[in-house]
């Protein structure tokens, strides 16, 4: 399973979004640090999920991550989050 | 003396300057697009913050991000709190919200390009 597959299912587990983006920018970050030539290194994910409400840009922004914290620990080098109730 | 050895040179360095930020490279030279986006926001906002290069601290680049409970890096302090990374400081930027967080703490923002 990809990294990009990976973080979509774990971020649907997570969360039961409404809506879901895993976008995989490692393209435009070939040749800077922590680029692979393989990719999946650079990410930004856009979820909007219930799960949101009530709570801040951090906690949410948090959540995220510890839900991905095996791919941030991993394989990824750069995460983008933009996380929103709906 | 804090659980972690770092925590009491992070803590010194947020609560002596009011508006401190994390970063990779220096806010003249920055070295990685998120980095080089937050400092390129408090510009815009006239704000003077003190950079802390954490390329330059391996100790830092790890502790900070216990610290905060936060794994990326940059990281931006106002009056010793987390304010947020890269994405909070952009959304907060966009929405108005960065500048009315900036008043609050009695910090003076002044637009580079008023409208």
């Amino acid at each position: 399973m990809s990294v990009a597959q990976n973080i979509e299912r774990k971020l649907n587990e997570a969360f039961a979004p409404l809506s879901l983006l895993v976008i995989d920018e490692s393209h435009l970050h070939a040749g800077h640090v922590g680029a692979r030539p393989e990719g999946e290194t650079h990410f930004r994910v856009e979820v909007v999920s219930a799960a949101f409400a009530d709570c801040s840009r951090v906690d949410r922004q948090r959540m995220v991550y510890d839900t991905l914290s095996e791919e941030l620990a991993g394989p990824v080098h750069a995460l983008s989050v933009l996380a929103s109730p709906p | 003396m804090s659980e972690h050895p770092v925590f009491d040179r992070i803590k010194t360095e947020v609560d002596d300057s009011p508006v401190v930020l994390f970063m990779k490279g220096t806010p003249v030279f920055p070295q990685c697009g998120f980095s080089a986006t937050c400092v390129q926001v408090l510009s815009n906002l006239g704000i003077p913050f003190k950079g802390i290069n954490v390329l330059e601290d391996p100790e830092v680049r790890e502790g900070i991000k216990s610290y905060s409970n936060w794994p990326t890096i940059p990281q931006l302090y106002v009056k010793g709190e987390f304010v947020g990374g890269c994405d909070i400081i952009r959304e907060m930027y966009e929405t108005g919200e960065l500048i009315e967080h900036f008043n609050t703490n009695g910090i003076e923002v002044q637009l580079a390009n008023p409208q």
